[in-house]
């Protein structure tokens, strides 16, 4: 089965991507709550690979770490330091950070399954793992902010300081939009759409490589080229996007936090 | 192309991409929980106790480095007193030679001047009890022979001694002021 056309079965003419493509057909439990689909088994296959690359990489940590415990720890410190300690001080950091390291490498693994050959589909680019996660993290900095001071926390998100009094009749309904509905709207959707776009960017140029290289012919080739390179290009471009991607939302969720947790605004 | 995009969207009974299935939210919620567990239990409890034991050896490396740096200059500061007070001792011990030297000398001079004087004492007082002698036994036969002498020419015998004795004596004692009083004339 040609992973990158799965709209038709017809193998002549030019297969459009499709929205289809993010709802392919069920492989167990058709038509149940527990239905798993190819996009599903690729998200069971991310999290496997991460959680066997994190346990072999944390199992026997040394003080003076080989080349793979340094990769891992890396990674690890880029959650823990970059998005962690830079943005919530490390009493703060050290509380919320197994969210945001799961957060971050969730998504990037099941971003970069986008660009693996034969995978081809980036798990978030179905909205439940984003919105999921936007919950989580909607979630995690309300509660923060509960927890350190309910009064001071709706007062500060709703009421923000410096505003003469009548403004708030307007400022007030606009806090509360952005802060308790923009905010995990926005988390998801943005992972959702740039997945989403990327995957079918990809599909469509190399869907239009393979129509000018085989179903068209003849001078129509040199156009396959053209679209294979940008292909290429746009693949790697994607490699970016996994990753920035996978860093906003684990920043977003840490900014949030903090903005919860401040004293003032 | 975008056409091409939505015809074959509405074909596919319209799914929409944003409203969730039920299926995808609990395995999505699942994935999440299989990673958040494995992190917080497992992963980021074994990088805490990784980074906690190099942030100790290092302190401890530094502390052990101080400990051995703070050592070394003790050590260097004691062989430093040691030497200048071996420096100190060995001074005093050359000047107290050089004293017991000097002293030993004064000491030889003044043992050696004393024995001189001594000799020299002893020899004077030989000579003195020699000349003493050579007088008396001088004075002895010279009163001797001038009563010898004498008593030839008188042609009597001066028997008696206790005359003789006292003629010998004056002319001794005449003799002896004549003698005192010659040098002191020549002298002068």
């Amino acid at each position: 089965m040609n992973l990158l056309v799965t709209s038709s079965t017809d193998d002549s003419g030019f297969h459009a991507p499709s929205i289809g493509e993010f709802f392919p057909d069920a492989v167990l439990f058709a038509g149940t709550d527990f239905e798993i689909n190819r996009i599903v088994l690729v998200r069971f296959l991310a999290v496997a690979v991460l959680i066997l690359l994190f346990w072999l990489g944390t199992r026997k940590m040394k003080l003076v770490p080989g080349r793979f415990q340094s990769l891992i720890e890396m990674g690890l410190d880029l959650v823990r330091v970059n998005i962690g300690e830079d943005l919530l001080g490390r009493k703060d950091a050290k509380r919320f950070l197994p969210i945001l390291t799961s957060i971050f490498f969730m998504v990037l693994f099941m971003n970069l399954t986008g660009i693996i050959p034969g995978l081809n589909i980036a798990g978030t680019a179905v909205i439940g793992v984003p919105l999921v996660l936007a919950l989580v993290s909607y979630v995690t900095f309300i509660y923060a902010g509960i927890k350190k001071s309910p009064g001071k926390f709706f007062k500060n998100s709703l009421f923000p300081a410096g505003v003469p009094l009548p403004v708030y009749i307007i400022v007030t309904p606009i806090e509360l939009i952005s802060t308790f509905i923009i905010r995990p709207v926005t988390l998801a959707l943005r992972l959702l759409m740039n997945m989403m776009v990327g995957h079918l960017l990809l599909v469509l140029f190399f869907a239009a490589t393979q129509f000018f290289f085989f179903t068209a012919g003849g001078l129509w080739s040199l156009l396959g080229v053209g679209s294979l390179a940008f292909g290429l290009v746009f693949t790697l471009f994607e490699l970016l996007v996994a990753v920035l991607q996978a860093y906003v939302f684990a920043l977003l969720t840490a900014v949030y936090i903090q903005l919860a947790v401040a004293e003032e605004h | 192309m975008l056409h091409a995009v939505f015809t074959a969207a509405t074909e596919e009974a319209a799914q929409n991409p944003l409203l969730p299935a039920s299926y995808d939210i609990i395995w999505s919620a699942v994935c999440f929980l299989i990673v958040l567990v494995f992190f917080w239990k497992f992963g980021l409890p074994k990088m805490q106790v990784m980074l906690d034991q190099r942030a100790e050896a290092i302190e401890g490396n530094i502390a052990k480095a101080d400990e051995a740096q703070r050592k070394a200059e003790a050590a260097l500061e004691e062989y430093t007193a040691q030497l200048a007070d071996a420096r100190a001792e060995a001074g005093n011990i050359r000047e107290a030679a050089r004293e017991d030297g000097k002293k030993i000398v004064a000491e030889a001079k003044t043992s050696a001047s004393t024995e001189a004087a001594r000799i020299t004492a002893s020899a004077q007082a030989q000579i003195e009890a020699e000349r003493q002698a050579a007088v008396v036994s001088l004075r002895s036969e010279v009163g001797t022979l001038a009563i010898d002498l004498a008593s030839g020419v008188i042609g009597e015998s001066l028997t008696d001694d206790a005359k003789a004795s006292a003629i010998v004596d004056r002319f001794l004692a005449d003799l002896e002021a004549a003698e005192k009083a010659a040098p002191s004339a020549g002298k002068k």
